[in-house]
């Protein structure tokens, strides 16, 4: 068994098993903790791949942001997902029809699937085994498709600005840290030298 | 690698674009620092920002395709793109006055318009599936987060989540139908489809695709059967926001549908021309016989606006460059009158507030005899009456669709225009003979000097714009043939 094929088959087995732990774990911080678990074991599939810019795309954005957005719903909210979740293995056998027969239905497709010879080199940007992937998204992401790049840029711009416009309230009777006051102040406004004669008080 | 950006200069055709870009993140900025009392300076800020980069696109024309072929400047984009930030220009000073009543009086509601606008300046100049779909949601986020911009009010939070929630359905539409267009010609180039279509010729997938994507930009245009968000968005939202829904976006979906059935659907027109029939008629019939039951003047305007894009639509419906430049000249006029109207709904108020219902306009020619006057011959104008605007503007359209042997459509369409007379008349009744009820507060000076220039364009249009304004569409039309 060559090295490659004994990492996928570890990655898979490890993926399939926390993908099952995810939903039937009790405890959702669990639950959360196996899916970054199969996020990582995904992206190790995705490195073996070759694919290595999905593989860091799939920890930066899903573990670093989705699962960790999972676990602070999970902690702050207070959802019983306990009483959500009631009875939810008890669907698991017709689950396994479904995914038995869709499972059967793709390894038809896949049987009678013919990728046409052309389809490759007629593609816009032909894949250029030379260059790793990470190089070819970035030769052409601030030059063939800057326009796109940067519209798609705008758009995340009008998310934030509308985010901030319809949620964001001012609370007047905050206090709030202004370091530039603080580090303006000067010993002589803050600090009174007294000179104290012993046995005396102020 | 290979990118046709080479210098600077080479931007040329996109330095509108690149200035509303940038003119945007500058005001953004300035508006987060300038304290909030202040916050009109950058509404004014984005007025004259508008207003310059309309005169770049206007005066300075650089045309061509750029950016590896997704980005077009033709006369057709630059007329429409005049129009379009025209529109936004002019619904931004309509939001000016008592805009803390409106919730307009936040600086970000400017920087929104200002980036709407860029994007509905991306579609107009779409030359790819995927610029189309960035410009277009671009523009439609904005729109939804302006639709719900007064946050505390119930109707406007209501009419920003239905517009969400329906706008993402028609994305979901335009996109599904974009697939099947890459899918069944390999391109997403509007040039290179129009090449694979003459190539391999129509086929039912292609077919598919091309309803579908007519379909999400039916519902940008509020065509009729996608027009159903469009009188409980017009109403929910503040009138300042309705002026500017009703106004630019039609403007930019308008150019968007032009380019694709004139441009890259070219080889199956007689399939599009179904489509834009169906749409035509049912926009005109249903928008003429629906509104005549309204008591909400905001939404009157909703259905008055979906039958306007109908009659728009009967100019499309030809199929051939007079049609173009009918459809061109319609949204011009649309526009002015829209614009005028607007400012003459927002002028009038009462000690209640602001008029909501048509009712409440009893006795408006007695004590505020300028602005009904105004408001009376925009109402004659959007019926068709020579010789004003209106008139002309259906005409070019009608002419069109005659030219092209398309009497039903052109008889169906002068009729549904006769029926609409009847709830424009009404309004115009309600001013005039009905007693005044309640006494109307006085009316802001810029909303004065906008209601005169509608007034004044809408009136004299024969004898003053008429003229250029043909000029200027039929260049603009013949870029496309």
């Amino acid at each position: 068994m060559t090295l490659p094929l004994f990492f996928f088959y570890l990655f898979a087995a490890i993926l399939v098993a926390s993908a099952l732990m995810v939903i039937s774990a009790r405890n959702p911080v669990h639950a959360v903790l196996f899916l970054i678990l199969a996020f990582f074991n995904a992206s190790g599939l995705f490195m073996l791949a070759g694919a290595e810019f999905l593989a860091l795309l799939l920890i930066v954005v899903y573990v670093g942001a989705v699962a960790v957005l999972f676990l602070f719903v999970v902690m702050m909210l207070d959802v019983d997902f306990a009483s959500l979740r009631q009875g939810f293995l008890q669907y698991a056998p017709v689950g396994v029809v479904v995914g038995v027969i869709l499972l059967l239905e793709l390894l038809l497709l896949a049987g009678s699937f013919v990728v046409s010879p052309e389809a490759a080199s007629g593609s816009v940007l032909p894949i250029d085994a030379a260059t790793d992937n990470m190089r070819a998204i970035g030769l052409v992401l601030y030059t063939r498709y800057v326009f796109l790049f940067q519209g798609a840029a705008a758009v995340l711009l009008v998310a934030m600005i509308g985010a901030i416009v319809l949620t964001l309230r001012h609370k007047t009777n905050v206090k709030r840290q202004n370091p530039v006051d603080q580090v303006a102040r000067r010993p002589s406004e803050t600090l009174e030298v007294v000179k104290v004669k012993s046995g005396q008080g102020l | 690698m290979n990118s046709d950006v080479t210098d600077f200069a080479s931007l040329a055709p996109a330095y509108p674009e690149m200035l509303l870009a940038v003119g945007a993140i500058v005001l953004l900025l300035v508006g987060v620092v300038i304290n909030k009392e202040r916050s009109l300076l950058v509404s004014y800020g984005a007025v004259l920002l508008l207003l310059v980069v309309g005169s770049l696109v206007l005066f300075a024309p650089a045309e061509g395709v750029l950016f590896n072929g997704v980005f077009i400047s033709d006369s057709f984009a630059r007329y429409m793109k005049v129009l379009v930030l025209g529109g936004s220009a002019f619904s931004l000073m309509l939001a000016l006055p008592r805009a803390e009543e409106y919730g307009t009086h936040k600086f970000e509601y400017a920087i929104l318009v200002l980036l709407a606008t860029l994007g509905m300046m991306a579609m107009v100049s779409a030359n790819d599936l995927m610029s189309l779909y960035v410009g277009l949601e671009l523009q439609s986020l904005s729109l939804y987060v302006l639709a719900a911009i007064k946050r505390d009010d119930s109707r406007a939070t209501e009419a920003g989540l239905k517009y969400f929630v329906l706008g993402a359905l028609s994305s979901g539409m335009l996109l599904y139908g974009a697939s099947m267009v890459y899918g069944f010609t390999g391109h997403t180039n509007l040039q290179e489809i129009v090449i694979a279509i003459a190539d391999e010729g129509r086929s039912i997938g292609l077919i598919f695709g091309m309803v579908f994507l007519l379909s999400g930009v039916a519902f940008k245009i509020s065509a009729v059967p996608f027009h159903m968000w469009t009188p409980d968005v017009y109403e929910g939202a503040p009138t300042p926001v309705t002026a500017f829904f009703a106004t630019a976006p039609k403007v930019a979906a308008m150019a968007l549908l032009v380019r694709l059935v004139m441009d890259t659907f070219q080889g199956i027109t007689s399939d599009w021309q179904q489509v834009v029939i169906f749409l035509s008629i049912a926009s005109m019939v249903l928008a003429a016989f629906a509104a005549i039951g309204q008591k909400s003047i905001k939404r009157l305007i909703a259905y008055s606006s979906i039958g306007h894009v109908g009659f728009a639509l009967v100019g499309l419906s030809s199929g051939t460059q007079v049609g173009v430049e009918g459809v061109a000249i319609y949204m011009a006029i649309y526009v002015a009158m829209t614009v005028g109207l607007f400012a003459c709904l927002l002028s009038l108020r009462t000690e209640n507030g602001a008029v909501e219902t048509i009712d409440e306009l009893a006795g408006a020619a007695q004590k505020r005899p300028f602005v009904a006057a105004v408001m009376a011959i925009i109402m004659f104008s959007l019926i068709g009456m020579p010789p004003l605007a209106g008139f002309f503007a259906k005409w070019h359209a009608f002419l069109a669709a005659i030219d092209a042997q398309l009497y039903v459509l052109a008889v169906i369409g002068v009729l549904a225009s006769a029926v609409s007379a009847f709830y424009y008349l009404r309004v115009v009744k309600v001013m005039y003979f009905d007693e005044p009820v309640r006494d109307f507060e006085a009316v802001p000076a810029e909303l004065n000097i906008i209601i005169g220039v509608s007034g004044f364009l809408v009136v004299t249009y024969y004898f003053t714009v008429g003229g250029p304004l043909a000029n200027f569409a039929h260049t603009a039309a013949g870029s496309l043939f």
